[in-house]
């Protein structure tokens, strides 16, 4: 073709093509200016360079374009898709000068982009002419039919399936000749295109397996390898144990030897005779063998395919010790903490024998290493070293960097808290050790140690003696209020120091913790958890006091003149503060230097003596009002509405007391009584976790759209299901969804109840189930009403014996753990059921505080929605898990119905069964027609329609005899 | 039927959450199980000197969601495996678990020989590949240098196909290996040299 105008035009000039720049000459233009962008503007140029000269008609120049294009496209990414890389390659692919088809088949093997993948079945036929033999020299000849085989093997052409499908035939000559190329090839043309290849392809491929030529049969054996690797069903590979069993025994390579054995890893555990036989011939190689890798290879074998053979897995074991007593060298520390991690756990003992290695291990400089080494030791965790363990864990923690100590307490607080605390048999030290970890150096796990710490409290009414404890060391500590990663970890703290405030031995030094100067650096969330604490706490030392002046009458006068006293400064600062409500705060923060000195005096003298008296209350109402004060007008609207309920509640005390003053009478001791019980009432009902059938109970409101879940599966699936909140009560019910989904073992619990816990649904209400139904509130309404008095009382009491009850507990074995759904925990809570219909507190307190009677009901709102929010989280939840369940059961879940549809299709002779299972029975049936295995192909077509393996076994045994 | 389809939809929503979420673990399926999924040189800067891929992937575009650039999404790969392995000391172990697979790799002067395998694969063998060919390498090139693979990138590749094919060890004797790449060399050397001639280029040009 003569360079014409519009050839000019479209490629390059004679002098250009003269002149053209070498891939050298590219290179060293890439390299001239090493920052990325002169980097990518000479890539650009170069593309563009390439772009014309691609299209030049002379093949040198074309080649030369080709190969600088390759290399742009392989090192830099160059964005080839508006240069394909296919069509110049397949051009040059024709040519006769074997250069440029080099250079050709390199960059077609190496193409990747769609666009070029597209193309590939062009060069159909001029693979089929560089494969069948030709009339140049034999090396030649050679040279271009490997260059043809490798391109079948490369990744290129198995997404042109239809290129595998026509060489298929040309593949055969190449095998029977032995060519590793062809065998790889093969086997990848298997892989890409199953029904039309494995007729042609399997029995020469077979046939390679018993080849003298170590070189075929080491890649035949990387072909089965690869073939019958997990997405596969190795079963129908069962008929080739033969050949491999020879090659096992008689092989001298140990890359041939790895192969062989990940085969029979595969295939012993579908025939147990094939386990026997192979045994001895492994653990020949396990003593003998000097390669790390074959030696590996073994122990990976014995352990996982065959756990049934006690002095093999001992050898192995023996092995894997080995390699972790290298000390020298990493990789072999590595790979022996992954055998140890393969380790059924029938031989779990032996995994104990190397604790020490292990807990050593936790402190290795590479954080694999490390790795493996808490994941063995957790793997080793069970109820009687749970204790050592975890304490050695924490402290480890202490000493390792940031990401490793979080693993660490991530892998401690996963593993105690399995199967709600399943492991923990002294909840006295677990809540000692949940603090431990809250204040271990690079703690960043606060959510999950707070929701534990609540999840604790609520289910196991042991702990909380100690949990409160616990609490108090937290909550004292003012150097942890600045860290950002504890705040949830306070706020349970709070939480559980106010809910069982009657356990604690100070409640004043916890009034004085929880406002402390420094909770300022608080979230606000938190503060409001806080204040909420510092509520109930109150309240329970008016309840202790009221109910001591009860019993000692004639001490009531003189408390309550002093009470009245007192008033006068309460009452004064109300005033101030409400009228200084548009003046801001100022007010108030005069009047507070001499108060608080004056409290300070009370502190000091009288109060330490005993947190119930008369002094301490009013220590602590002072306190409170003059810390909270300020924060009645706070802009965050949790922290206003308790600050300003609690505020209330004093000031109503007072104005009681106010009223008493007057009108000298009895009677207004009662009311002081009667609004102390009440609200001491709201406080005293039992909370416990929310039952995962809670959420059924809540009925939707009208108006809630529940149609449109399905569209939300998607985008919720992936996210985190915990909704953010700033309630501490939350963790409860997020948990109880989360125990849907563990494994229900429960301690002490019949089978029945086992069974109706899984098939709960199945199930029509019971007596109980009706009771559970009224007993729990809705997800997110704690609070209940008591109208259970005997709770309170039983409240009232556990407060003196509080050491006793210690003691006990200490000769206890384990206190009881309450779990959801289960009976046990059903027995005790019908006993104090309770209809609760209405949010008591807002009730209680929209009686009492009669200013403020809008905020109530605003919470209860929060409370709807917040209700409502759960609920479409757990339908959300619910169906994104049987939509995995599905897919899973899908993609191969389901061996029978797909190999079911395979048995179909062969009677009905259909053509294409294009994907991985439909093509197991095909390559099993070629397999069965290669001669002597004749006789047996009715067998094992049967068996590889059934995943179950016993009707097949004969047929295995007479292969081996 | 509808079994495939269900798979290749699976597997296509993996391949997108490759791209979407590099942090998920275990997203990533092969097709097919290959005993060495990809081969990577990368220098002690972070430059690429050679990537082979033998794990073959589809790209095909689910409506509405967004189409998977391979190349993009190749090149993530190798930042990512790069970042990992680079960030390495001297006296730790040659594995690290990446997305679901391992990453076996070696240092040699100042390139990182990486190769992908699977967790199931025997992770000292592929070591012994990996210094196979760098010892093929250095005696084809003679005491090797990365400005040598830097300038020569096809003959590494050619290299590299004959030690490996299809992600399986192809040859395990060295010197079988240099013999039959330097007899291809001298082979395409011949074949240059007929077709370098100035009159070839004459009539070439003015054909």
């Amino acid at each position: 073709m003569a360079p014409a105008p519009p050839a000019t035009a479209a490629g390059p000039s004679l002098v250009e093509t003269l002149f053209q720049r070498s891939l050298d000459d590219l290179v060293k233009s890439l390299r001239a200016d090493p920052s990325a962008a002169g980097e990518s503007a000479a890539v650009a140029r170069a593309l563009s360079e390439i772009h014309r000269e691609i299209r030049a008609a002379d093949a040198a120049t074309k080649a030369v374009a080709l190969q600088k294009l390759t290399y742009l496209s392989s090192l830099h990414f160059a964005p080839v898709a508006s240069h394909p890389l296919a069509f110049p390659a397949i051009e040059l692919l024709a040519s006769p000068h074997l250069p440029h088809k080099r250079l050709a088949y390199l960059a077609a093997s190496l193409s990747l982009h769609p666009a070029s993948l597209s193309l590939l079945p062009l060069a159909t036929h001029q693979l089929h002419k560089d494969l069948s033999p030709s009339a140049s020299s034999a090396a030649a000849h050679r040279h271009v039919s490997a260059l043809a085989l490798q391109l079948l093997a490369s990744p290129a052409a198995a997404a042109a399936p239809d290129l595998a499908i026509h060489l298929a035939h040309d593949l055969v000559p190449h095998l029977s000749r032995g060519c590793p190329r062809a065998i790889a090839a093969a086997s990848r043309v298997i892989a890409s295109s199953p029904s039309a290849a494995v007729p042609v392809l399997f029995k020469p491929l077979a046939a390679c397996l018993a080849s003298p030529d170590p070189r075929a049969s080491t890649a035949a054996a990387a072909a089965f390898c690869d073939l019958s690797a997990p997405p596969a069903d190795a079963a129908p590979f069962l008929p080739l144990a033969p050949d491999l069993y020879n090659l096992l025994t008689t092989s001298r390579s140990n890359w041939a030897l790895i192969k062989v054995l990940k085969v029979f890893a595969r295939l012993a555990p579908l025939e147990s005779r094939l386990a026997a036989r192979i045994v001895d011939p492994v653990c020949q190689l396990l003593t003998r063998s000097a390669a790390m890798s074959l030696t590996f290879e073994c122990i990976r074998t014995v352990l996982t395919a065959l756990p049934a053979h006690d002095a093999a897995v001992r050898l192995a074991i023996g092995k894997a010790k080995e390699f972790l007593a290298a000390e020298d060298d990493p990789n072999l520390r590595y790979l022996g903490f992954l055998a140890l991690g393969m380790i059924g756990p029938s031989y779990a003992s032996t995994v104990h024998d190397c604790r020490d290695v292990i807990a050593q291990s936790l402190g290795d400089a590479d954080s694999n290493i490390r790795r493996e080494a808490l994941h063995l030791m957790m793997g080793m965790v069970d109820e009687n070293n749970v204790m050592d363990i975890a304490g050695m864990l924490v402290s480890h923690a202490a000493k390792s960097d940031p990401e490793f100590a979080n693993e660490i307490l991530g892998a401690v607080l996963a593993a105690c808290g399995r199967n709600v605390y399943e492991l923990v048999e002294d909840f006295d030290w677990y809540a000692s050790l949940l603090a431990d970890m809250a204040r271990s150096l690079h703690c960043a796990q606060g959510d999950e140690i707070g929701r534990q710490l609540v999840d604790v409290a609520l289910r196991v009414h042991d702990a909380r003696p100690e949990l409160v404890r616990s609490a108090r060391t937290l909550l004292i500590d003012p150097a942890l209020l600045g860290n950002h990663f504890l705040c949830p970890v306070l706020s349970a703290a709070a939480w559980i120091s106010g809910e069982y405030v009657q356990f604690s031995k100070d409640p004043v030094e916890l009034v004085e913790a929880l406002l402390q100067p420094r909770t300022s650096l608080l979230p606000m969330s938190v503060r409001a958890v806080y204040i909420h604490a510092v509520f109930k706490i109150i309240t329970f030392c008016f309840s202790m006091y009221v109910e001591r002046l009860d019993n000692s009458s004639e001490a009531v006068d003189a408390v309550f003149d002093d009470l009245a006293v007192d008033q006068s400064v309460g009452e004064e600062r109300n005033v101030a503060h409400v009228s200084g409500e548009e003046q801001g705060i100022r007010p108030i923060s005069v009047e507070k230097d001499p108060v608080s000195g004056e409290e300070k005096g009370i502190r000091t003298h009288t109060v330490e003596k005993d947190p119930f008296s008369h002094e301490s209350i009013l220590y602590m109402i002072n306190l409170i009002q003059t810390t909270l004060g300020p924060l009645v007008e706070c802009n965050e609207v949790e922290v206003q509405e308790r600050a300003r309920n609690l505020i209330g509640f004093i000031h109503l005390a007072r104005e009681i007391q106010e009223l008493k003053e007057r009108k000298v009478n009895g009677d207004k001791n009662s009311r002081v009584k009667e609004l102390v019980v009440t609200v001491r009432a709201i406080f005293c009902q039992e909370l416990g976790p929310v039952s995962a059938n809670a959420q059924k109970n809540v009925v939707p409101p009208d108006g809630l759209v529940l149609e449109n879940l399905a569209e939300l599966t998607n985008i919720v699936s992936e996210d985190d299901t915990t909704p953010s909140t700033s309630v501490v009560f939350h963790p409860r019910s997020c948990h109880s969804a989360e125990v849907r989904d563990e494994p229900a073992v429960s301690i002490g619990s019949s089978s029945l109840s086992e069974h109706r816990k899984r098939h709960g649904l199945f199930y029509l209400p019971t007596g109980k189930a009706e009771d559970e139904a009224n007993d729990y509130p809705h997800a997110n309404d704690p609070l209940l009403p008591a109208s259970d008095e005997t709770v309170i009382d039983d409240k009232f009491k556990t407060i003196e014996p509080v050491l006793a009850g210690k003691k006990i507990k200490s000769t206890k074995s384990r206190p009881k753990v309450v779990k959801l759904d289960g009976e046990d925990f059903l027995s005790t809570m019908v006993a104090n059921a309770s209809v609760p219909k209405e949010d008591p507190l807002s009730g209680a307190v929209r009686g009492v505080l009669l200013t403020r009677d809008a905020k109530p009901s605003s919470s209860q709102n929060v409370s709807v929605i917040m209700s409502e929010g759960m609920l479409n989280k757990t339908g959300t939840c619910e169906s994104s898990s049987q939509w995995m369940e599905k897919r899973e059961s899908d993609l191969g879940g389901d061996p029978t119905s797909s190999s079911r549809t395979n048995k179909h299709r062969d009677k009905k002779k259909g053509t294409d069964l294009p994907e991985i299972d439909g093509n197991e029975s095909r390559k099993h049936r070629s397999s069965s027609r290669s001669g002597r295995r004749q006789g047996k192909h009715k067998h094992r077509e049967r068996s590889s329609t059934q995943p179950d393996i016993v009707p097949q076994a004969p047929v295995i045994q007479d292969f081996l005899l | 039927m509808a079994w495939q389809l269900h798979a290749v939809l699976w597997l296509l929503s993996e391949l997108e959450e490759i791209g979407n979420c590099a942090h998920d673990h275990h997203t990533v399926t092969p097709l097919f199980c290959r005993q060495i999924h990809f081969v990577l040189l990368i220098s002690r800067q972070g430059k690429v000197r050679l990537t082979k891929w033998y794990t073959p992937y589809q790209q095909k575009q689910k409506a509405k969601t967004k189409p998977l650039v391979p190349l993009d999404f190749l090149e993530k790969v190798i930042k990512e495996v790069s970042a990992l392995v680079l960030d390495r000391g001297p006296k730790m172990c040659n594995f690290v678990d990446w997305q679901g697979y391992r990453v076996v790799y070696k240092r040699y002067a100042s390139l990182y020989f990486c190769m992908c395998i699977d967790p199931t694969d025997n992770e000292l063998e592929t070591l012994q590949i990996i210094h196979h060919y760098v010892e093929i390498l250095d005696r084809y090139f003679g005491n090797v240098c990365e400005l040598d693979l830097i300038f020569n990138f096809h003959k590494a590749y050619f290299i590299l196909d004959e030690v490996l094919i299809a992600g399986e060890l192809q040859e395990s004797n060295k010197k079988a290996v240099l013999r039959l790449v330097t007899a291809q060399d001298a082979m395409v050397e011949a074949a240059k040299e007929e077709a370098s001639s100035l009159s070839n280029i004459i009539a070439q040009a003015t054909k």
